[in-house]
């Protein structure tokens, strides 16, 4: 079989158009997925009623696929709030609120990770228990959250290619275009395939490099 | 004597299965009613369906029919996992470039679908600042990428585009006439309505490989083979026959 390689620079254009739409749908799901994420995870390991709460939504977020919740979010919320919900809208609540729940069990195995013995000496010292989570506890977790964290922005990035399904023009769905004027799937697909390595690739060196600056701090 | 009409029966079984000239692989997509669905016992039904198990028939040949995606079929087609492809699909210049069609067998025309309340839509002239739905890379996304200032949204499948009107998430959706005709009579409660042909009239054809020239011209045989002996008619008219 014939590789045409023109295709795959022709088709660029097209390509990088849907790929912007793909970073910034990454972008904004992940800020508002630590959002969430952090109060899920803390609420998880908090004592009181939203311990609950946070354990049912992040376990429905883990037990269904981000595609379905996308279709739960697209063609059922407009039933609830009673007017259409824009895809782009759908796309970024589907996706924050799926990464929202990964984070926080980031967050929480964070949290957990550091030796009990450092929240004892905190409050020996006469801090609150917030003063000790605060100053103490949440600094030392940060520095283990980042590789699940950067972790997590990589999976985000390829699995927000499931927002096509609601006709976001993303970087597949341009993709899916350019195949139905040319018919050449194997070309465009790796096309695809190769924009969606080269960013993955960045964010995971950019990933390592914060994770070593945050070592020599220490 | 009955010893010999067990034979005779035995005889001609052995003679049809010599005879049948292997199975032909076809793929549709089933989202496209009147022409492909599938039925509530799990087949596919629809006039292309009997059309093409007509087509096998006279060719003497199995059929095996898959469901596929829309956006996969003419790929399929090209890594040859498929002999052809029937799926209302409308011959274009672009698509007849990448594989080779039948003769027609079907004239269809577009039409525009809106809320049944809608009154400011009346053309693709008044499309222009609104959000038009179809299904990713058919003839009604390739008509609404010419109309100035549209917004599309492209669906995988029918029933979505369909759905989005019905939403209030698009304003309108361009599909083939017959097709929104099924679907507006399947759903009534849609609140749905369409405009009539808008466009000129389309042809849909079998898709067959390029190099599979034999194929075609059997196929083409057993289209006019059909028309001829009124097997066509009495399929047309099970599907689109006019009931008033």
């Amino acid at each position: 079989m014939d590789f045409r390689w023109d295709l795959v620079w022709s088709s660029m254009p097209v390509l990088l158009e849907g790929t912007r739409l793909t970073v910034q749908l990454t972008a904004i799901a992940v800020a508002l997925g630590i959002v969430i994420g952090t109060i899920a995870g803390m609420a998880r390991i908090s004592r009181g009623p939203q311990k609950y709460i946070a354990a049912v939504y992040i376990d429905f977020i883990r037990g269904t696929p981000l595609l379905v919740q996308t279709f739960i979010v697209f063609y059922g919320l407009p039933g609830i709030i009673g007017r259409p919900l824009p895809a782009y809208w759908a796309a970024v609540m589907a996706l924050s609120i799926n990464s929202g729940a990964y984070v926080a069990e980031i967050v929480r195995s964070g949290i957990q990770s550091i030796d009990k013995g450092q929240t004892e000496a905190a409050l020996s010292l006469g801090m609150t228990n917030g003063q000790a989570m605060r100053y103490i506890i949440l600094p030392q977790a940060f520095k283990r959250i980042i590789p699940p964290l950067g972790n997590e922005f990589i999976a985000l990035l390829k699995d927000s290619s499931l927002v096509s399904a609601i006709a976001l023009e993303e970087l597949v769905r341009k993709g899916q275009i350019v195949i139905g004027r040319t018919f050449r799937p194997f070309e465009v697909w790796m096309a695809v395939a190769l924009i969606y390595l080269v960013m993955t690739f960045a964010v995971s060196r950019l990933v390592n490099i914060a994770e070593k600056r945050m070592k020599t701090d220490a | 004597m009955k010893k010999l009409l067990v034979c005779a029966v035995l005889v001609l079984a052995v003679v049809q299965v010599a005879f049948a000239q292997g199975t032909l692989k076809v793929a549709t997509e089933a989202g496209f009613m009147p022409f492909e669905f599938v039925a509530e016992d799990g087949s596919l039904q629809g006039f292309d369906m009997d059309l093409i198990r007509a087509v096998a028939a006279k060719l003497n040949m199995e059929i095996q029919i898959d469901n596929i995606s829309w956006d996969g079929l003419i790929p399929a087609l090209q890594n040859r996992n498929y002999d052809a492809l029937i799926a209302g699909i409308t011959i274009t210049p672009e698509r007849a470039q990448a594989v080779a069609f039948s003769d027609p067998y079907f004239e269809s025309v577009l039409t525009i679908v809106v809320p049944a309340k809608n009154t400011d839509i009346t053309g693709f002239d008044s499309l222009t600042g609104k959000t038009v739905a179809v299904q990713i890379s058919t003839t009604g996304d390739y008509v609404a990428e010419e109309i100035e200032g549209v917004t599309i949204l492209r669906f995988n499948t029918v029933a979505e585009a369909m759905q989005n009107v019905a939403m209030g998430t698009a304003d309108a959706m361009i599909v083939d006439l017959p097709v929104s005709e099924a679907f507006l009579a399947a759903y009534p409660g849609a609140q749905l309505k369409n405009l009539g042909p808008v466009a000129d009239h389309e042809f849909l054809g079998i898709a067959i490989h390029k190099e599979n020239t034999e194929l075609v011209e059997k196929v083409n045989w057993a289209l006019a083979e059909l028309k001829a002996d009124g097997t066509y008619d009495a399929i047309y008219n099970k599907w689109f026959g006019v009931q008033e």
